[in-house]
């Protein structure tokens, strides 16, 4: 029973069955003890009245016929006349001189035998308890029934109170699940002061301090960026200067002046997508859409890189999307594409009601399963051991970035044929 | 042509981004003065062909010597964001920049928009007719706007954007397009320099509600029809 409802309406079904068998078990015990007696009592006053009156005559005139009894001299065996057997312990106290009496069961009927002794003869009398029997056995049914009805007010009951302790615990559990997934806005709504609520704000403090965390590691990321950008700024400014000298220099200088504009523009590269993902992260990123030819504009995107060999297939299209960030994803994807796949790299565009897609495919080994989730994640390599590759490690966190600003999304997955297919798709 | 020594003004704040641009722009053939705050700029505007200017500049900053340039005169200016910050650029092309880099500005992208505005301020269309357009009457042979007979002070880019729309009365052009044919930029041009420079325009010539530059929601900017 692993469900909290469940074990709620169990202890709930419990509670109320116990109840009402307990309350109409008591009712029906003390019922039948006064059912019992008073009409115990009655018989026994009307017979021993009766027989005060008989013993005015003399016992040998004495006759059962009118009595419904059985009269008997002591010491003589019982003659029948009674219709059923008295049992012997009760005769044995008539004959110690008491008026005494004891319930039987005859033909499956209780009886009540009543017996006493006046000198030296025994009366004895039989009264039917049938009547009451019945009104105790209806009495008893009552009791079960009402006890019975009493469990389904008892259930709706505890269906009312799992409710009102089950849903504050499913929004907790939503809102935990939205937090994991990377919502750091998921909070719950308070309500009350009772221990749930005290849950709930306990939830919401982790949540604001958990949130807090991650935006001052977001924000020393894009201040370390900044920071890293004014030295860039001027490495950048006079790295060309680096390369057009380095063929005048000795051998080894001149390698060195190539190494340091190089890693200079890789340098910055980093640093740009750095400044990028961090204005995703602080959510001020804005998106410039415009009608765009998309066919045009990812043949500018190939043509300005100086990108030539891929296979297109470019359907006209054009769509409201915003051309600099459309750039950045094709670039990303197929930059990627050259870099870790075989050649040819095959780019697609073509549309669907109220969406564009795009796809960049490759012939190469395509992405392993296990890496196949984490694809988009930052700085994420597939190898551990594999050296610093030629892009940032941002391109394909960014290009998705930017395909979710624009309402769309980007999809990464495994060619049937071999090789990576990366689907991207904008709504038009 | 652009001139082989034309005066690029400067104004940057960090002592080695400004030497170390002072030094490429210099062996790419300009003349560069380079200061350090916006009030040694707008000091040593004299003489000065294009402004390149750093929009995170202690005292006045970059906006501000931007809207004192314009408020002058029709002095290029090319705008440094220091954080490619879309809000930076918006605000600044509102504050009247012809052009923007991001940085770390790579000279050679920083060097083709300077051509690029020079460009604009230099070339002459030669054709010598006057163009009458209700109020406005354009010269485009020695490139000049009056409104109801006034002059009206432009800027390259302005006048560049308002001959390229005014060419052709009616025709919608898209942003792309006038980005390309004005800007220099290709396809993947920033439009919002594009709209920026339309709301400048407009200030200068047009009413409200717009009659010589009608925006096509959707599409882009047509001049009239009147």
């Amino acid at each position: 029973m692993r469900s909290l409802r469940a074990r709620l309406i169990l202890a709930f079904a419990l509670l109320g069955g116990l109840t009402a068998a307990a309350v109409a078990g008591t009712m029906y015990v003390r019922a039948r003890n006064i059912v019992l007696e008073k009409a115990q009592s009655a018989a026994v006053a009307a017979f021993t009245e009766k027989v005060g009156r008989m013993t005015v005559l003399d016992p040998d005139e004495l006759s059962d016929r009118d009595s419904a009894g059985m009269i008997l001299r002591v010491g003589r065996p019982p003659d029948g006349s009674l219709g059923l057997d008295v049992p012997a312990d009760l005769r044995t106290r008539v004959l110690g001189g008491v008026v005494a009496w004891q319930r039987v069961i005859d033909g499956g009927q209780p009886v009540l035998v009543i017996g006493m002794r006046v000198s030296d003869v025994e009366f004895y009398t039989s009264r039917d308890l049938g009547a009451e029997e019945d009104g105790i056995r209806q009495l008893a049914l009552l009791a079960w029934l009402i006890g019975g009805c009493s469990l389904l007010p008892a259930a709706a009951l505890a269906l009312v109170a799992a409710r009102a302790v089950l849903r504050p615990v499913r929004e907790l559990r939503g809102a935990a699940g939205r937090l994991g997934d990377g919502d750091l806005g998921s909070r719950v709504e308070v309500r009350g002061a009772d221990e749930l609520a005290a849950v709930a704000e306990t939830f919401n403090a982790m949540a604001d301090k958990l949130a807090k965390q991650v935006a001052d590691a977001r924000r020393f990321v894009a201040d370390v960026s900044h920071e890293l950008r004014t030295p860039l700024a001027a490495m950048t400014a006079v790295a060309d200067v680096l390369d057009e000298e380095a063929a005048a220099l000795t051998e080894d200088a001149g390698r060195a002046a190539r190494l340091v504009s190089r890693e200079t523009h890789n340098l910055t590269r980093l640093v740009d997508d750095l400044v990028e993902i961090s204005r995703f992260d602080a959510g001020s990123a804005v998106l410039t859409l415009d009608e765009v030819d998309v066919a045009a504009a990812v043949s500018a995107t190939l043509r300005v890189r100086g990108w030539s060999g891929l296979e297109t297939d470019l359907a006209p299209v054009t769509a409201r999307v915003d051309p600099r960030r459309l750039d950045v994803i094709v670039a990303n994807l197929v930059g990627n594409a050259l870099r870790h796949g075989a050649p040819p790299v095959t780019l697609t565009l073509r549309d669907e009601p109220g969406r564009v897609i795009i796809t960049v495919a490759d012939r190469g080994p395509g992405l392993d399963p296990a890496v196949l989730p984490h694809v988009f994640d930052r700085f994420y390599k597939a190898d551990t051991a594999r050296t610093r590759s030629a892009g940032s490690g941002l391109g394909l966190a960014i290009a998705r970035e930017n395909a979710l600003l624009h309402g769309g999304d980007l999809h990464a997955a495994n060619r049937p044929g071999g090789g990576a297919l990366f689907t991207l798709r904008l709504p038009s | 042509m652009v001139g082989a020594m034309s005066q690029v003004l400067l104004i940057e704040d960090d002592p080695a981004v400004r030497e170390g641009l002072h030094l490429a722009l210099t062996r790419q053939g300009h003349g560069v003065r380079a200061v350090e705050t916006g009030e040694q700029g707008l000091a040593a505007l004299d003489g000065v062909d294009v402004v390149v200017l750093d929009l995170m500049l202690p005292g006045m900053d970059g906006f501000e010597v931007c809207r004192r340039i314009r408020a002058t005169g029709t002095l290029p200016i090319i705008m440094v964001t220091a954080r490619g910050d879309d809000m930076d650029v918006v605000a600044g092309l509102e504050a009247g920049a012809d052009d923007y880099v991001v940085k770390p500005v790579q000279p050679r992208v920083l060097e083709a928009r300077i051509r690029a505005v020079l460009r604009r301020s230099a070339e002459s269309t030669g054709a010598t007719d006057v163009e009458r357009h209700g109020e406005l009457e354009i010269d485009r042979g020695a490139l000049v706007v009056r409104r109801a007979g006034e002059p009206v002070a432009l800027s390259p880019t302005e006048l560049r954007l308002l001959l390229e729309l005014s060419g052709a009365p009616g025709r919608v052009r898209s942003r792309q397009q006038l980005l390309e044919a004005v800007w220099d930029h290709g396809f993947l041009g920033d439009s919002r320099l594009v709209d920026a420079c339309v709301q400048r325009l407009r200030s200068k010539i047009d009413s409200d509600p717009p009659r010589y530059i009608q925006t096509v929601r959707g599409f882009g900017y047509r001049f009239g029809p009147l």
